[in-house]
Order: C-alpha cells, then sequence, then structure tokens
C-alpha cells in the first residue's frame, strides 16, 4: 500500500526505520522527538522487534553499539542535549566501523536550551560528535517526505561504508505534519555482513569488534584506513537539491526548515525580478562542495540561512575558497527565520531597495 | 446542520485536525455574535496549539485560556485555576480543544464530572481517515475507547475532519464517506459534520450532508 497519509516528521521518521529494516531501537525520551520513540514503542512489538527505553541516552546508544556489533539494523533517537551525552558512544561506533542511524530532532541549546526548534547543533553533527578523528555521514531532511525517504538512505550507506550515519533533523521538522507515502512492505536492501558477531559455530574464525589498539603505530593504519573510506564517501555521496539556479547571480544556501522558508523567500524574490535560486545541502557532511564551486563562475554572492548563530557559513567559504562574499542571516534560541526577514536579505544582497 | 452548544468539547487522535477545526468553530461563533472562550487544554503537543493564535482571537474579541507554560521551553503540564472559570461563564460559548489521544484527553478526566453536570454539551470525536494509526475503522473505534477511559466522558457527536492539507481535494472528502458512516454505525455516535476547506466547496455542493466548511489557519509559518 503506498497513499498518501499524513504523519507527523518524529512519526515517519520511526515508521520509515521500520521499512527499511530496522528491527532494534533504543531510545530516551526527551522533547521534541518524544513521539518517535512513542510510535517505535507502539510498532516494534508488532512486527517482532525491540523497542528499549534504557536507563539513559548513555546506556542506549550502548545498546545500539552492541546490536549493531550482532550484524542486524538498529537506531536510536534523541534531541540535542540527549546527542551531547551520546557522544562518547557515537565515538566508539565509528571507532569499531559500525552501521547505525542517529536521528538528532534539534532543539535550541547550548545546555539545556529550549525545547522549540534549532539547528545550532550542525558543528557537532558534521565536525565533532565526539572525541577522535571521525566522521558521521549526516543527512539533513526539510519534508516529513524527505526525512521517510533519508532514513532508508541512511541505514542503506550506513551499512555500504560500515560508517554511523546521522539525520538531522530539528524540532519544527518532527513536530509538523504533511502528507507522506511510506512504501510499505517493500524488501530493503540486505548487506553481507561477514564482521558480524552473530555466532561462528566453529566454522569460522571468530569476529573481533573493538576500538581499543594496543600500541599507537596500529592505531594510527586504523585512523588512516578510516580516512581512505572517508575519501570515498566524499567522492561518491554528496547530494544536494538546487532551485531555480540556472541562471542565478545569487544563492541562498540552506538545509532543513530554515530551507523552507528560504525557498519560499526566493519564490518572491523572483516575483520581484531578483535572479536568486536555492542551494539545499542533502548531504551535510559530506557537504555539496561540488555543486557549490560549480555556482562560483556565475554567481555574485551567497546567502546562508540557519537557525543557528552561523555554523554552515563556515563549510561555505571553504566549498568556495572564499572566491565570493558569502552573507549570513540567523535566527536561534528556538526562533525561526521568517519569510519577510530573508526577503530582505536578498533584496539587499541583490542591491534592490 | 451542526450547531456549537454553550459547552463543546473537541477530541480525537493529535494530528487529526483538531486546532484547526476549534479555531473554525470559535470564529463561526463569534461572527454570529457570541462572546466566545477558546480552552486550549493540550498539555502534551509542545507546538502547533491553539495558544499560538492568540493575535487572530484578540481580532474577534475571542477569550483564551491556555495551559501554563504553552508555547515556551518549559515542558510542564500544569493548568492554571482560571480554567475552572469555564464551568461559570454564562451567555457565553466554551470551545475546549483536548490534546490527542488518551494521553491528552486525560486532563478532561479531572474535569468530567462537572462537566456531567452540564445541562447540555458537544462532546464531539474529531476523524480524519487520512492520518496515521487512525486510517481504519478499528483503530479509530480503538482510539475513541481509549480517549472515552482517559477522558471519563461519552462522545456524543462526530465530525469527520478527513483531509491531507494541501493536497486535499473534492474526492480525497468523497472517499471518506464510507469510513465515516461505518464509525457513527460501530460507535453509535452521529455523524454531525464532514469539514471541508473552502476552496473545495462548489464540488461538493449536495453531495455531502451536512457539509461544514472551513479555512486552514494552522500551517507552517513559511506559507
Amino acid at each position: 500500500m503506498s497513499e498518501k497519509i499524513l504523519m507527523k516528521g518524529n512519526e515517519a521518521l520511526a515508521e520509515a526505520a521500520i521499512q527499511a529494516g530496522c528491527k532494534f531501537f533504543f531510545g530516551y525520551p526527551i522533547t521534541p522527538q518524544t513521539e518517535l520513540a512513542a510510535y517505535m514503542s507502539k510498532k516494534m512489538p508488532k512486527i517482532g522487534g525491540t523497542y528499549l527505553q534504557a536507563e539513559s541516552e548513555t546506556a542506549a546508544i550502548n545498546m545500539v553499539l552492541g546490536a549493531s556489533a550482532a550484524g542486524v539494523r538498529v537506531m536510536t533517537s534523541s534531541s540535542s542535549p540527549g546527542i551531547s551525552l551520546k557522544a562518547e558512544g557515537i565515538s566508539y561506533i565509528a571507532a569499531c566501523d559500525l552501521p547505525a542511524v542517529i536521528i538528532n530532532v534539534q532543539r535550541g541549546g547550548p545546555g539545556l536550551g529550549g525545547i522549540q526548534p534549532s539547528q545550532s547543533d550542525y558543528w557537532q553533527a558534521t565536525k565533532a560528535t565526539g572525541h577522535g578523528d571521525f566522521q558521521l555521514l549526516v543527512y539533513a531532511p526539510s519534508t516529513v517526505q524527505e526525512m521517510v525517504d533519508l532514513v532508508e538512505l541512511a541505514f542503506d550507506k550506513a551499512d555500504e561504508y560500515r560508517i554511523p550515519s546521522m539525520i538531522l533533523a530539528d524540532g519544527m521538522l518532527g513536530q509538523m505534519m504533511e502528507p507522506v507515502e511510506i512504501k510499505e512492505g517493500h524488501t530493503p536492501k540486505v548487506f553481507d555482513k561477514p564482521w558480524a558477531l552473530n555466532g561462528h559455530k566453529n566454522s569460522r574464525p571468530h569476529n573481533i569488534i573493538n576500538s581499543l589498539s594496543l600500541d599507537a603505530v596500529t592505531l594510527e593504519k586504523w585512523n588512516i584506513a578510516r580516512y581512505e573510506k572517508y575519501a570515498k564517501i566524499l567522492e561518491n555521496e554528496q547530494r544536494s537539491i538546487e532551485y531555480m539556479t540556472e541562471d542565478a547571480e545569487y544563492i541562498v544556501v540552506a538545509y532543513g526548515a530554515s530551507s523552507r522558508v528560504a525557498l519560499s523567500a526566493v519564490y518572491e524574490a523572483r516575483e520581484q525580478g531578483i535572479k536568486v535560486g536555492l542551494l539545499k545541502p542533502i548531504t551535510l557532511w559530506p557537504f555539496p562542495k561540488k555543486a557549490l564551486q560549480e555556482k562560483v563562475p556565475t554567481t555574485k554572492k551567497f546567502l546562508v540561512v540557519e537557525m543557528s548563530m552561523g555554523q554552515m557559513i563556515d563549510d561555505v567559504k571553504l566549498s568556495i575558497e572564499c572566491q565570493r562574499p558569502v552573507e549570513f542571516f540567523g535566527r536561534t534560541g528556538g526562533i525561526i527565520p521568517s519569510v519577510p526577514e530573508v526577503l530582505n536579505c536578498i533584496k539587499k544582497m541583490g542591491g534592490v531597495e | 446542520m451542526f450547531e456549537l452548544k454553550d459547552f463543546n468539547i473537541i477530541c480525537g487522535h493529535y494530528g487529526c485536525g483538531k486546532t484547526n477545526l476549534s479555531i473554525n468553530m470559535a470564529i463561526k461563533a463569534a461572527e454570529q455574535g457570541k462572546k466566545v472562550t477558546i480552552v486550549d487544554l493540550d498539555i502534551v503537543n509542545p507546538y502547533f496549539r491553539t495558544a499560538e493564535y492568540k493575535s487572530l482571537f484578540d481580532k474577534y474579541d475571542i477569550e483564551l485560556l491556555t495551559t501554563n507554560f504553552a508555547a515556551t521551553n518549559v515542558d510542564i503540564p500544569s493548568l492554571p485555576p482560571e480554567i475552572n472559570s469555564i464551568f461559570y461563564k454564562k451567555d457565553r460559548c466554551i470551545i475546549v480543544d483536548v490534546g490527542g489521544d488518551d494521553e491528552g484527553a486525560k486532563v478532561l478526566g479531572g474535569f468530567s464530572a462537572k462537566i456531567k453536570e452540564l445541562e447540555d454539551y458537544n462532546m464531539i470525536y474529531v476523524i480524519n481517515k487520512y492520518r496515521s494509526l487512525s486510517r481504519t475503522v478499528e483503530e479509530t473505534v480503538q482510539l475513541y475507547y481509549e480517549i472515552q477511559e482517559s477522558s471519563r466522558l461519552k462522545a456524543n457527536a462526530l465530525i469527520n475532519n478527513s483531509h491531507l492539507q494541501n493536497l486535499t481535494t473534492a474526492s480525497t472528502i468523497l472517499n471518506s464517506l464510507d469510513y465515516a458512516n461505518e464509525l457513527e454505525k460501530v460507535l453509535n455516535i452521529p455523524l454531525v459534520a464532514t469539514t471541508a476547506p473552502s476552496f473545495v466547496a462548489d464540488e461538493l455542493k449536495n453531495k455531502i450532508n451536512n457539509l461544514y466548511l472551513i479555512d486552514i489557519f494552522v500551517k507552517p509559518i513559511w506559507d
């Protein structure tokens, strides 16, 4: 059955994970992602899966590590402060080269912050989710349908590359409802996992999943090997979607909920005759550097719109090697930029007014 | 045709469209010259709630009563004492927008004794065939009994609010009629209205009994 139905972003993330073959969910409740865990708690027992509310975020992420090591598709979800608590475990998962999907429905920070939507965990997701040299695959949906589509991709790519992947959503997307189509009953891709700790039955040497190295030389080799894998990901996995960029002299770069605001502003600016387009990164790591570089020759200025004090703007500047001016507009603390505010920035950038 | 009473309770699955429906009812009543109080009794949802439409209500002189800390960063389900005033207001039309599911309806349970003492009231169960987890008659019946149990109140009216947001067409609504009629039979609660956004009104003329036209107030800030 694949007719359109209304789902909240949080529910859609959960259902999409189930349809992608996720049988294990370990989590701990936190606003504004709680509906995801609630949905899992209702659905998992019906499909023979496991929903477990752990005693803490730390416990939940280490259960994810264990389940992933055993070769199953596993997911956890939280919101900003909860992801910080999970950071240690995420580093261990990355060090063990284990696939897993981690969902962050961001809220305002720092500290306990607030429960309203935010995008202020961009740096955390793309630069330093935990200690050590490692990266996560980071996907940024901006509609409930993209949430559905990217969850399956996140599972597939995590398995393909043996890397944890993150869906970086925000409270607005998690809480809002939109019509979606979920392909039910399709067969998810199955990846061979010869490394999994699923019983050697005396027919193969036993597998070891470990992040501790007893000497520096070995640890360096592991890290170098992991970065060879990252190089492949950087080459092959950059994703972005463009709107009206063909003839654009100005380009707005925004992801997630702020890209929805930015797109409405771009449409309005077009009506006023400003040649502006939107580039929406779908992967935040790897950042869509190639797509941005291609725009440099024809673009006069870039504008980055975020629900933060300005984090992704660094990656935009790096991607275009600072060859063009990059302006910024952001709201923070749980405030979403408004269409008139962004339109105003576009007009200023375009020299109108 | 569906008529509001002096006291109206709107309950149902979360996300079925209770808030948008409540706002429509409040504005219609205000336009008819009634003094209206809208009560946001949602203790579950952090966003997208009636309390966010304060400026709209001010325009129509609609009084808003809401939970403490609604639309703030404080995630605490507490009610202000003024909520009790709804049982003592004379000559006002009270519309109570309850939180979703049995969890949201719990708070109603605390008021059930007082509500049962009222002379007359509407307790409206809102249904939406296109909402996840209430797509079948069975699921919707189950949800109803969960709400009945935690609210300790029985619904006496059913409103079919089946829609797909901006993708709603006349056939979206026509295709929900069997579902709504079946629920009327199974739950033995009269189906008092089927809602439709104004933009499909012409196509539905004479095709639906008790058509209740609504405007869309609850939408994302970028629309």
